[in-house]
């Protein structure tokens, strides 16, 4: 038996203790998840009474549409961009302030900051800064007239969408590189320096392979919340346009859902998405069990 | 030539200043070992030297090249570590040639030097290890292959034997010994451990709160320590050292009373004194003999070839080291007298040893040692 384990005599009162937690994740969770699958299976039909079974159909539908498949496109590229963008930028302030220690955990507290703010809130920042006639970006266009518009240009709201997501991930990233950093003993990366590699080489030939568990905890971390809460993000800037080009996933299930008031469609492209973040933690899990250790 | 010139280096953490200023001139082919008590900046300034720390005022130069603002990799030394840093996650043929990868020197090469090095610290079998899987002594000789691979103009060494146990800790010095005279470059080696010091130093530097105390031979720093602190710090156990009472030319009258004669003590100076002696270097005498003096013995410390007889003297503790054969019981007194060549005289206040310049060595071994 674990001696660190705190254990309950009294199981009524154990059970007691978890039963507002139980009943928070069982309302907030598997009842809506249960609810989905019912729906994804289903359809309503078109003049009222019992919903129909339909078996496979839903998700026949949505693979067949073109649309989807550009929303899987644009959520990939979504995912791949912000999750580079944010990690590098992590990891670059954080052998920054992994060199220069003075003060550093008064920068862990204020780099968390951007993580706690939600996404829409974000998302409104973003708006308004980047905003192509008053935004602080205006200036790009003062000077290149045109250059910058993402109500109009596909390309600058991807831009858009993804520098606000990676800005609000970077926070996490940094604290998570840091504390791997800062694990490395450091006269290992002074034996680097004796033998002669300069602060870029060290990085790649010591210090991210010693850190390499974090890594990919953090690749996955990140990728799985660009699917999952860019949701805000998209709603408050660009609202999936223009003509689709920011359309993902999470965005247009719920468009589906809530605009175009198709509830089975909606619930089987989420149950979709669930299937890669439930795939996508699996790997994590394989990845933060397996961790390697060097010592 | 691998000449390190150092000149009022000072090194300061915040605003607490470590290295006090420091002047040292190490020769090329010069095996010199920085001793000093914990905390004294020891590492702080063989770091300086490596380019690992910044150097706040001075300047050190090696082979004629002021290195202030060189990168570590541009001054041409290599380090060995007290905790080896080896990299994890490379096996051990990786970890000797790294640096070799760096300079981009290709694999067939590399692999080549990597054997050749590996040969000469008997690490051959072990050469796709991890060193996760080798012994104490083994990651310490690819600490020191690392180090040697690159065959550096200076080597330095940060307390490398300190984790290893006493046996290996004799072996690995001799090893290093040897190694320094077959490379031919200069070596600066930091250590708390005198015996270690003593046994590999070509020159001694005895330094002390960011200060150099002494500089000089093993022999010299031994037998006419510079300082107070020298004298309490070199030698096991650490010499005796008693308040004088006063004092004239040629003669010293200890506390007590008990007069001492130093011819070779000519000017004397206002302050306070201090004499010490070794507890090796007191002989025993024969109850009644004019100017013997008197100690009551508390305990003994048996040693095997010898033992160390503690008292009280003048006040203050007292140990006297005896051969073997002598016997000694707690309880019983201890008459003995001080060779005038043993003596050695310090200014209380500044800590400096005052003396004529002759030296304080060559016991008499001849002299009577008896029991009373
Ligand atoms: N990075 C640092 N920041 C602040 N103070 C430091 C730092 N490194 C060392 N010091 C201080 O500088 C002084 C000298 O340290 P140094 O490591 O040179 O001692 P040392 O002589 O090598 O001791 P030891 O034998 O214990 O290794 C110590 O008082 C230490 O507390
Ligand atoms: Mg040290």
């Amino acid at each position: 038996m674990s001696g660190k384990r705190v254990t309950f005599k009294n199981l009524w009162l154990a059970i007691l203790l978890i039963l507002p937690q139980l009943f928070l994740v069982f309302t907030f969770f598997y009842w809506p998840a249960g609810e989905a699958l019912y729906w994804a299976f289903t359809l309503e039909p078109p003049f009222g009474g019992e919903q129909q079974w339909v078996g496979w159909q839903n998700f026949e539908t949505v693979f067949a549409d073109p649309l989807y498949w550009n929303s899987v496109k644009r959520s990939l590229l979504f995912a791949f961009s912000s999750t580079a963008l944010a990690m590098g930028i992590g990891l670059l302030l954080a052998s920054f302030v992994d060199r220069q220690l003075a003060g550093y955990k008064v920068y862990r507290f204020i780099y968390f900051w951007p993580y706690a703010v939600a996404a829409p809130a974000v998302g409104l920042a973003f708006r308004f800064i980047f905003a192509p006639d008053a935004g602080f970006v205006s200036a790009i266009n003062v000077w290149f007239p045109g250059l910058w518009n993402p109500a109009l240009d596909g390309f600058d709201a991807m831009v858009l969408i993804v520098l606000a997501n990676a800005w609000s991930m970077v926070a996490y990233n940094f604290i998570f590189f840091l504390a791997g950093l800062q694990s490395i003993p450091r006269s290992l990366v002074e034996a680097g320096a004796m033998d002669g590699a300069g602060a870029v080489r060290r990085m790649r030939d010591l210090q991210l392979p010693l850190i390499a568990p974090t890594f990919f905890f953090l690749i996955v971390i990140n990728i799985t919340d660009s699917f999952v809460n860019s949701f805000g993000i998209v709603d408050i800037t660009t609202g999936g346009g223009p003509a689709r080009a920011t359309d993902l996933m999470v965005f247009k299930i719920y468009s589906d859902g809530f605009k175009g008031k198709d509830y089975s469609l909606a619930a089987a492209q989420s149950l979709v998405l669930m299937l890669m973040v439930c795939a996508l933690t699996f790997i994590q899990f394989r990845f933060v069990e397996r961790r390697v250790h060097y010592s | 030539m691998a000449d390190i010139l150092i000149r009022s280096v000072v090194k300061s953490y915040g605003r607490t200043k470590v290295v006090h200023g420091i002047d040292l001139d190490i020769l090329h082919g010069d095996f010199v070992v920085i001793l000093g008590p914990s905390g004294c900046g020891k590492s702080t300034l063989l770091r300086m030297i490596a380019g690992l720390e910044e150097i706040d005022a001075g300047e050190i130069a090696i082979a004629g090249r002021v290195v202030n603002e060189l990168e570590p990799r541009e001054r041409g030394c290599a380090m060995v570590f007290q905790n080896y840093a080896l990299y994890p996650h490379m096996s051990v043929a990786e970890n000797i040639g790294y640096s070799l990868k760096i300079m981009g020197i290709r694999k067939v090469e590399r692999l080549e030097r990597v054997t050749a090095v590996a040969r000469i610290v008997g690490l051959e079998e072990f050469l796709d290890r991890r060193p996760a899987q080798l012994s104490g002594g083994q990651r310490q000789r690819v600490a020191m292959a690392r180090a040697m691979i690159k065959e550096p103009q200076v080597f330095l060494f940060d307390e490398p034997l300190s984790n290893l146990d006493a046996k290996l800790r004799v072996q690995m010095r001799i090893e290093i010994r040897r190694l320094h005279r077959r490379l031919g470059g200069t070596s600066v080696f930091v250590t708390h451990d005198q015996v270690e010091a003593m046994t590999l130093a070509d020159k001694l530097v005895v330094m002390n709160a960011g200060r150099i105390e002494q500089v000089g031979t093993p022999k010299e720093v031994y037998h006419r320590p510079a300082s107070l602190f020298v004298a309490g710090f070199i030698g096991s156990p650490p010499m005796n050292i008693m308040k004088v009472g006063s004092a004239t030319p040629g003669l010293a009258r200890l506390a007590s009373g008990a007069t001492l004669q130093m011819p070779w003590l000519d000017t004397v100076p206002e302050s306070s004194l201090r004499l010490g002696i070794r507890p090796e270097d007191i002989e025993l005498v024969a109850p009644g003999t004019p100017g013997a003096m008197e100690m009551p013995v508390e305990f003994v410390e048996e040693l095997g070839a010898g033992h160390l007889v503690h008292g009280e003297f003048e006040g203050a503790e007292f140990v006297v080291a005896l051969p073997g054969a002598i016997e000694v019981v707690a309880g019983g007194r201890l008459h003995m007298c001080f060779p005038t060549e043993a003596l050695h005289m310090f200014d209380a206040v500044s800590g400096l040893r005052l003396d004529g310049g002759e030296k304080a060595s060559g016991l008499s071994s001849g002299a009577v040692r008896e029991f009373a």
